[in-house]
């Protein structure tokens, strides 16, 4: 038998926790859709309703669209901290720890089990945004390479809200930690609305904030305008946050109990 | 590697910088091959002792070694020899019967064939060979435990601890669930059980310690405890305080213990139920001592810590921090 912590059972643990985390998606498909009706509302919302108010150069929609699929990635995180928190308070977590797996697994896993999660929610709001009139300008390839910005982006955000899960004492909690967080990042940002607009002190913040450059190299890609350095710029961020992030959750993965 | 499955020397462990002390100087040695059961009421230490030796919490102070390795040390190699099953019953509600087995058997680097054949066996083993493609979800309490323990059997440990395997449980599920513990022995796995109920660790284990407040109180086979502590409880009412100590002074050369006294009542812990009694009635009687009720029940955990300790067990004590109040830190 090889060494328990070789770096093969750490990418088969990883795998194995990613598939438990999926199948219990698959068992409980009521939470899948409504986790896909929140962002179906604010794409109705903001196209219909307020989407007249703003006024943007070309087409909302065309605006809309890339930066809901932006927020609907990163609110998936929510998820992970939620997941977290239940396996902690059912007690699972006791089970993983007395287990000879690769102590970053149950992190891993799940972080995976939310980005495959993230794939099936683009294709989802994608053909929503579609439906509701969104007609991106760029080609095929440059959406794909939209999409695979937004994953790794959530993906690397997805760390940090694996550390709240483990902090919160339980997973109602958890889920109300990740608004102050969620909320500010995602509406203070260039997501729905032009950044020029806000208030002059909110503007700083808004301007250089990472979900911002997410939003902007995405909905350039997307429509095929120029999007300066925000590509790397946003790769950039995510990076430099899943280095702070993954190893936070991991100290504090190994500092529960 | 040594004689024993299970080895501590004086462990320490306490909460809340330091405030609390959970274990306090606890030495134990298991044998290979036995059920060895730790006995206490909620409070004692005893789920603190097992999340030490299953690496989950590291002890404050003192070492211990489980199959021979230091749990410190090398706690990977200590989870290769161990399986957990624990009184919260920790199986993944969202997953079958089946794929929690799997994914445990995976999670202890089973190749996938020998995961899934080990878990369907140990389904069938364990009469739930119906239900292992329904949600864990739909199980019964019964069905959950008997699951746990499956899981904690996947990978063929060793050493298995059991953590109050039978605690909430109806009359037949614990017998069923005793009997699978019994079993266990006669493939050479050394179990170490945490029990609240005497009758449990009386049936199951060989040796046994009591806890209380972190220390052991006492030690010995089931046998020598029992005989240290009476089989049989008497209890004997009268009618007033007076009548009652009257009665202690007429009862003291009986050979029996007072275990309690309390009012008009007095309780006296017996290795010959009936002989005791009748003598007890009769000097009673001799005394024209009116005697309101008499009653031979077995001893309770309740007996056991009011004889071994002079106070009744505390069920609920602040001893053990509740099992996952977050705000303790860990020692880094």
């Amino acid at each position: 038998m090889s060494r328990p912590t070789s770096p093969r059972w750490a990418v088969s643990d990883t795998l194995v926790m990613a598939q438990r985390d999926l199948l219990a998606i698959v068992r409980t498909p009521v939470t899948f859709v409504f986790l896909l009706v929140q962002p179906i509302m604010f794409v109705l919302l903001f196209r219909y309703v307020f989407g007249g108010s703003i006024s943007v150069k070309g087409p909302y929609v065309n605006y809309l669209i890339p930066g809901i699929l932006v927020q609907t990635t990163i609110f998936g995180a929510i998820g992970t901290a939620i997941g977290l928190a239940e396996d902690l308070q059912r007690g699972l977590i006791e089970r993983f720890k007395a287990l000879p797996m690769a102590r970053m697994a149950v992190l891993a896993g799940r972080t995976v089990s939310d980005l495959v999660r993230n794939v099936v929610v683009l294709i989802v709001i994608s053909l929503v945004g579609f439906s509701v009139g969104f007609r991106p300008h760029g080609s095929p390839l440059h959406y794909v390479a939209a999409c695979l910005l937004m994953l790794f982006f959530a993906y690397c955000i997805s760390w940090g809200f694996a550390f709240v899960g483990l902090v919160a004492p339980n997973s109602e909690t958890a889920q109300a930690m990740t608004f102050p967080i969620i909320f500010p990042i995602t509406f203070a940002s260039a997501i729905f609305v032009q950044i020029q607009k806000m208030p002059s002190w909110l503007q700083p913040f808004a301007r250089n904030q990472p979900v911002t450059q997410a939003a902007l190299a995405v909905r350039g890609l997307m429509n095929g305008t120029p999007i300066g350095g925000a590509a790397w710029l946003s790769i950039l961020w995510a990076i430099g946050l899943v280095v702070v992030l993954a190893p936070l959750a991991t100290r504090a993965y190994r500092r529960v109990d | 590697m040594n004689d024993f499955a299970v080895e501590t020397l004086d462990i320490v462990r306490t909460f809340k910088d330091g405030d609390v002390r959970a274990l306090d100087g606890v030495t134990l040695r298991v044998p290979r091959g036995e059920v060895f059961g730790l006995l206490g009421p909620n409070g004692s230490g005893k789920t603190t002792m097992i999340r030490i030796l299953s690496t989950i919490l590291t002890p404050s102070s003192g070492s211990a070694t489980v199959n021979g390795i230091d749990v410190e040390l090398d706690p990977q190699r200590v989870r290769q020899s161990i399986g957990l099953a624990g009184q919260f019953a920790t199986v993944d509600e969202n997953l079958t019967g089946f794929e929690n087995l799997r994914m445990v058997g995976r999670l202890n680097h089973l190749e996938k064939a020998l995961a899934s054949s080990r878990s369907r066996e140990l389904l069938g083993e364990f009469g739930l060979a119906d239900a292992a493609n329904r949600s864990a979800k739909t199980y019964s309490g019964g069905m959950r435990r008997r699951l746990d323990l499956a899981a904690a059997l996947v990978a063929d440990p060793p050493i298995l601890f059991l953590d109050e395997p039978t605690t909430g449980l109806d009359p037949q599920s614990r017998q069923d669930l005793w009997a699978i513990i019994e079993g266990l022995t006669q493939r050479g796995v050394t179990v170490l059980l945490t029990t609240q109920y005497l009758e449990e660790a009386d049936r199951l284990a060989r040796q046994l310690v009591v806890l209380d407040h972190g220390h052991i109180i006492a030690e010995g086979t089931s046998q020598e405890l029992k005989a240290r502590l009476g089989t049989t409880v008497l209890e004997l009412r009268l009618t007033s305080t007076q009548d009652a100590a009257a009665a202690r002074e007429l009862l003291a050369s009986l050979s029996a213990t007072f275990s309690n006294i309390e009012g008009t009542v007095l309780e006296l812990t017996v290795n010959d139920g009936p002989a005791v009694a009748a003598e007890a009635l009769r000097r009673l009687d001799g005394a024209s001592l009116e005697v309101a009720g008499l009653a031979l029940r077995e001893p309770s955990l309740d007996d056991v810590f009011l004889s071994l300790t002079g106070h009744r067990a505390e069920a609920g004590s602040a001893a053990e921090p509740a099992r996952r109040s977050r705000s303790q830190k860990e020692p880094a």
